[in-house]
Formats: structure tokens, sequence, C-alpha cells
């Protein structure tokens, strides 16, 4: 009898290994996809960092940390000596400003719209989602070309503003930090509001009854029940617009004109023009560190209160 | 009764509600009137969609009447906002805060009403006790069973200290141990809270067992409101009498009336004594209605006050049930309950007579 029994548990742990195996093969594709064009590129690009800059390009096999020192100092032409250059620094704090005030914005903007959203007809809930996902259909660059031409000097709005005679000269927009931080909003709104209505789409909306029965007013329910919530969609919606509103490259290369420069433009510049490889690496790894880092303290904060959500 | 005015907790008068728009439109209730006292189990109970949970909702603010006045203590509270009434909610869904723990669910209305945060320590755990929950209070609500969800529910919404408490089918969700369990301590929490209870159930035998008083509802409206023993024994419709308990229905014509009993001429042209509700005057065709615990059976069919052939017996074990098939054909369920000594059996196929207690058939209004 105990021998049938640890026959079948022999079985049932073969059938076991068996299934695992076939579950890890059909994660292979993926993983193959993820090692190839993710891993291997970031570690070429770790290796290139600590190189030193050909003159046309490229890289010559020395081993420096040049491309480090360079980020913060910059090397005296005459003395040698090392002067601290905070130029890409401010790019860098600039961009971040950027992504935090895109974030806050979106966040703000597209959680009422979200809330909307949840709270119509199942029906007419598909169709909310639809038209948030139009903009998918046409590509980033082209959208991007048309902001400008709403908002130009001889564009879409000064011509309307002039022509109605409230001004008689054209408001610069395109070209500032505004033109960029109105494409930022504009590019990541809808990254924003999908997650957010996501996670409140399945909320039970009976708790919000439950909590105006307990004396909760409207705005005590929206923070002691709605957002707690609808953290977790919160959580993924701003990571999903700030991350890629840091590493923004179309964007402000096109409403900024190149002149206000984020940190992607900044990079590309070093693989173009600048003709420096290294520095481009290491603007490149100091940039994934310093979102790292800021995700490392967002998550800790955050996750504590989702975790029974 | 009399109604005593003040000493009313809700009073609804001539409320009416109606979902959707232009054809569309549905009376979810009728011009619905009712009294609710203080201190009382007051339950609403119907079949589904008779606008018993809609009414519930009326009271909590949830939806707001399309006619008619709610009054709270003899003030009108129909246009307020739910979080303005005193008045709590135990949902059917229960509704706890997935995110806070057992106590900070239940201290969370008295936080909504910046109560000092000494007087909600001691009120959540005195409501702890009182739902026997102390041991789990830092429980997520996720991590109990729905025996317990539903008494943490309870607690939450009985924390405030409401002027009434509203229960929406608040059992339904357990197992029948539990309910049953569930049914007791909801009397024993309504007694020792001394709050007016409104319970809404489908239950019949849930509503008879804990309410002081019933209102039965169906389409929309309330049709009868009474005690337990009004509605069981004297019910004032047919719905009434064929939604709560078993009933036997027996077509006849009323052949004579003298001081509130008519003598009606059944399907078997056997005559039938039956009373009838107050201002209610039957004539001519009718329905008669007898429980099945309110007869007897007789062995010798010429005794009975109608006749017939024993069709079927199921044993329940506290009782059995006898169906009989009458002499016009109509079919009739007697009652027995079983004891040690009745050894009076009756067989499938056996000719029987059937004798009404006194009061025992009634005509209704249809």
């Amino acid at each position: 009898m105990a021998n049938v029994v640890s026959q079948a548990a022999l079985f049932e742990a073969k059938a076991e290994r068996a299934a695992s195996r076939r579950n890890r093969l059909l994660s292979t594709p993926a993983l193959v996809v993820i090692g190839v064009f993710g891993v291997l590129p970031l570690l070429i690009i770790c290796v290139y960092s600590f190189l030193v800059a050909a003159p046309y390009g490229g890289v010559q096999w020395k081993f420096s940390t040049d491309a480090y020192l360079n980020f913060l100092f910059q090397r005296d032409i005459f003395d040698d000596t090392l002067q601290f250059t905070p130029d890409f620094l401010i790019i860098y704090l600039r961009s971040f400003l950027f992504a935090v005030v895109t974030t806050v914005i979106c966040l703000l903007l597209g959680f009422p719209t979200a809330y909307f959203m949840a709270t119509r007809t199942p029906a007419q809930r598909n169709w909310w989602v639809l038209l948030i996902t139009i903009p998918f259909w046409s590509n980033l660059l082209v959208r991007t070309l048309a902001i400008m031409f709403i908002i130009r000097d001889e564009g879409l709005i000064n011509n309307l503003l002039i022509g109605l005679g409230v001004i008689d000269k054209p408001i610069t927009m395109l070209y500032t930090n505004f033109a960029i931080q109105l494409g930022l909003l504009y590019s990541f709104l809808p990254f924003m509001i999908l997650p957010l209505y996501a996670s409140l789409e399945k909320m039970d909306f009976r708790l919000v009854e439950a909590a105006n029965d307990l004396y909760a007013t409207r705005r005590q329910v929206l923070w002691r029940v709605i957002i707690p919530l609808s953290l977790p969609g919160i959580i993924a919606g701003c990571l999903l617009v700030f991350i890629p509103a840091l590493g923004a490259y179309v964007t402000p290369l096109i409403l900024g004109g190149g002149i206000h420069l984020m940190i992607g433009d900044l990079i590309a510049q070093q693989f173009g023009s600048g003709r420096n490889w290294p520095l481009g690496c290491a603007q490149a790894l100091i940039l994934m560190a310093a979102v790292l880092v800021a995700l490392y303290f967002y998550v800790r904060n955050t996750s504590g209160k989702i975790q029974h959500g | 009764m009399p109604e005593q005015p003040g000493k009313n907790a809700i009073e609804v008068r001539g409320v009416r509600k109606v979902f959707g728009t232009g054809e569309n439109q549905v009376a979810a209730l009728d011009t619905v009137s009712v009294s609710i006292r203080e201190n009382e189990f007051f339950t609403l109970l119907g079949p589904s969609g008779c606008g018993k949970t809609t009414l519930l909702r009326l009271i909590a603010g949830f939806d707001f009447p399309s006619a008619g006045e709610i009054l709270l203590h003899g003030e009108d509270i129909a246009p307020l906002p739910p979080f303005k009434r005193p008045v709590n909610t135990v949902f059917q869904s229960y509704a706890l805060f997935p995110h806070m723990t057992v106590a900070q669910n239940i201290g969370f209305g008295l936080e909504m009403l910046g109560k000092p945060k000494a007087e909600i320590t001691a009120r959540v755990a005195q409501m702890l006790k009182l739902v026997k929950m102390e041991a789990l209070a830092a429980r997520r609500t996720s991590q109990i069973s729905g025996g317990q969800q539903q008494r943490v529910a309870l607690a939450r919404a009985l924390a405030p200290q409401p002027k009434v408490l509203l229960l929406d089918e608040p059992l339904s969700a357990l197992d029948y141990k539990l309910r049953k369990e569930m049914q007791i301590e909801l009397k024993r929490l309504q007694h020792e809270t001394g709050i007016t209870f409104i319970f809404v159930t489908h239950d019949q035998e849930e509503a008879l067992t804990m309410s002081d008083r019933i209102a039965v509802m169906s389409a929309g409206k309330i049709l009868q409101v009474g005690t337990p023993h009004d509605i069981y024994d004297r019910p004032a419709e047919r719905f009434v009498a064929d939604f709560i308990g078993e009933t036997n229905f027996l077509k006849g014509t009323v052949v004579s009336k003298k001081s509130g009993i008519a003598t009606v001429r059944i399907a078997s042209d056997a005559m039938v004594a039956a009373g009838f509700p107050e201002g209610f005057d039957p004539s001519g065709e009718v329905t008669v209605v007898v429980r099945p615990e309110h007869a007897d059976l007789v062995a010798d069919a010429a005794k009975g006050t109608v006749g017939g052939v024993m069709a079927n017996v199921v044993y329940f074990g506290t009782d059995t049930h006898y169906h009989v098939k009458l002499d016009g054909g109509d079919n009739f369920i007697v009652r027995h309950q079983n004891s040690r000594s009745s050894a009076v059996a009756f067989d499938p196929g056996a000719k029987v007579g059937i004798v009404f207690e006194d009061g025992g058939a009634r005509i209704l209004r249809d």
C-alpha cells in the first residue's frame, strides 16, 4: 500500500516537472528577444562608457573613466585641471522637472477622466477607451509636427487670436519650454488615463455608497476610499508617464527646436555631432541609475499602502 | 393599531420611485406609505423586484424619491444626502473597505463624524466586544470568513449609534447554520442597542422568526403590514397567503354571509364556512385559503367537511405532509406534526375526510 502511494507521488512529481519544463519553453522566445536586444546592448553600453572616444565616432579600446568625469567636470585646455561644469547636470535636472510636471498634470487631468469613464455603462466605457487610444493609431512624430503647426507664430492659435483682434503680435509658443511641456502632456496623457481607468473600473462602487452612508462627504470618499483603492493604477500610470517623459527625444527635439535640450537629445547628440560615444553611454547609464534610484524610493513609499488593496 | 405620531422612527408618506424615462419608465415603488415605530424590528418582505430594496435605498439616501416624503422622527430627510442622515446600512455584499483593518472599518463612521480619537478607540473596542470580534481587530477584511465579515459590517453600521439601522438581505450570503445563528444574534443586538432595525428579506421564515412587524410587498406596493402572527394567520390578500408559508387554495361560490362568516360552495359541492378580512365583502366566485396545519384528517370520509383520496404521504421528520386529492378535483395538503404517540397512518389510496379548524378557512382578495 505504502509502495503504491509513493509510486503515485513519484508520477505526480514527474508530471509537475514536465509541466514546468513546458512553461519554461513557452517563455523562451520572449527571453531570447530580451536577452539579445535588451541585456546585450546594455552590456555594450556599459563597456563603451569606460573606453576612449575615437576622433570620428566609435571607440578606442583603452580603459578610461573620462566619460564619467566629463559628465560633471571639464579638463582645462591649458593646465589640465578639472573644473566643475554643471551644464549636463542642469539639462538632467530640467528633464526631471519636465517629467515631474508632466506626471503631476497628467495625473490631475487623467484621474477625473478615468473616473468619468469608469462610471459609464459598460457599452459606453468601451467607446471611451477607443477614443482615448485613437492617438496611438498615428505616428508620434506626425502628431508632434501637427502640434507645431497649431502653436507656431503663423499657426492656428495665433492666426485665430489675431483674426479676432485679441492680440496684434503673435505669441511665441514654439521652441519654448511651454511647447515642450505641452508636447509631453499631449503624448503621455493616455498612458496615465488607461491604467487609472483599469483600476477604477475594477473598483466596487458600493464601497462609495458605504462610505457615504458612514457620513463621509464626497471629498472624504475621494481621499479615504477611491484614491487608496486606485493606488495601483496611480502608481502604474505615474511610472508609465514619468520614465518615458524623462527620456523623451522627439518632442523636445521638434517643439524645443534643439534650443531647450532634454536628456534624450543630449545623449543622441553624443552619438551624432558630438562624436563622443563613451560620454553618450555614460550619460545613458547615469540616467538609468537615477531612474532606478527614484523608482526604488517611489515604490517603497507606495507599495506598503497597496499590499492589501 | 392607531398611529401615534412622534413615536414613529420612520414615516414613509406617499413615496413613489420611478426609474427610466419615457416609455421605459418603471415604477419601482408605487405610492407607498408606512410607519415604522421606534425600537422596532421591522421587516420588508417580498420577492425580488418588489421594491423592498428600493424603499431601503430611499431611506438610506442612495436614491431620491420621485414623489412623497420620508420622515425621520418627524423631520423630512428625503432631500438629504446619505452622509447627513443618522441612518446606517448593512449591505448585502457587506461592502467592507478592503484597504482597512477590521477596527478601522468599524471606526470609519465615527472618524468621519469627527469624533475624538479616544472616543473612537473606546467605541470600536465596545463594538468589537458586542459582535465578539475582539481577537480579529487588526486583521484585514479579506483575511476573515464570510460570517465574520457579516459581524464587522454590523459593528461598523452600529458604531455611530444611528437612529435607524437598515439591513439589506444581510444574511443571504451565509450558509444555513450560520444564518440561523446570525438571526438570533441580530435579535440580541437589536434588543441590546435599542435601535430601530429595518430589515429587508425575501425569506419568509426569516421574516416570521425575527420581526416585530412585517410589511409584505409586491410589485412596488405594500400589501399588508402586521405582526408575524397577523400576516400568517390573517393574510389580507391571496398573494400574502401564497408568499408566506404553504397554503391550500379552494375555488368556490359564496352562498350566504352572516356576521363575518361566509358559506362557500366548493368544487365537490361541500359547504365550507370561511371568515374574511374586515372591509372586504366577498361575493360570487371566491378563493378560500386553508393553511395545511389548520386542517386535520379523519379516517371516516363522511365525517369530514370535505372528502377525498389520499394521494401521497411525505415524511419530513418533524412533521408529515398528506397530499389529498379532493372529490372536486382540487389538491389539498394537510400537515401533521409527528410525535411518538401519533400512530394514525393513512395509506395512499385510502378514502379520507378533512376537517378545518375553527377560523382555519378564510376568503381572500385576489
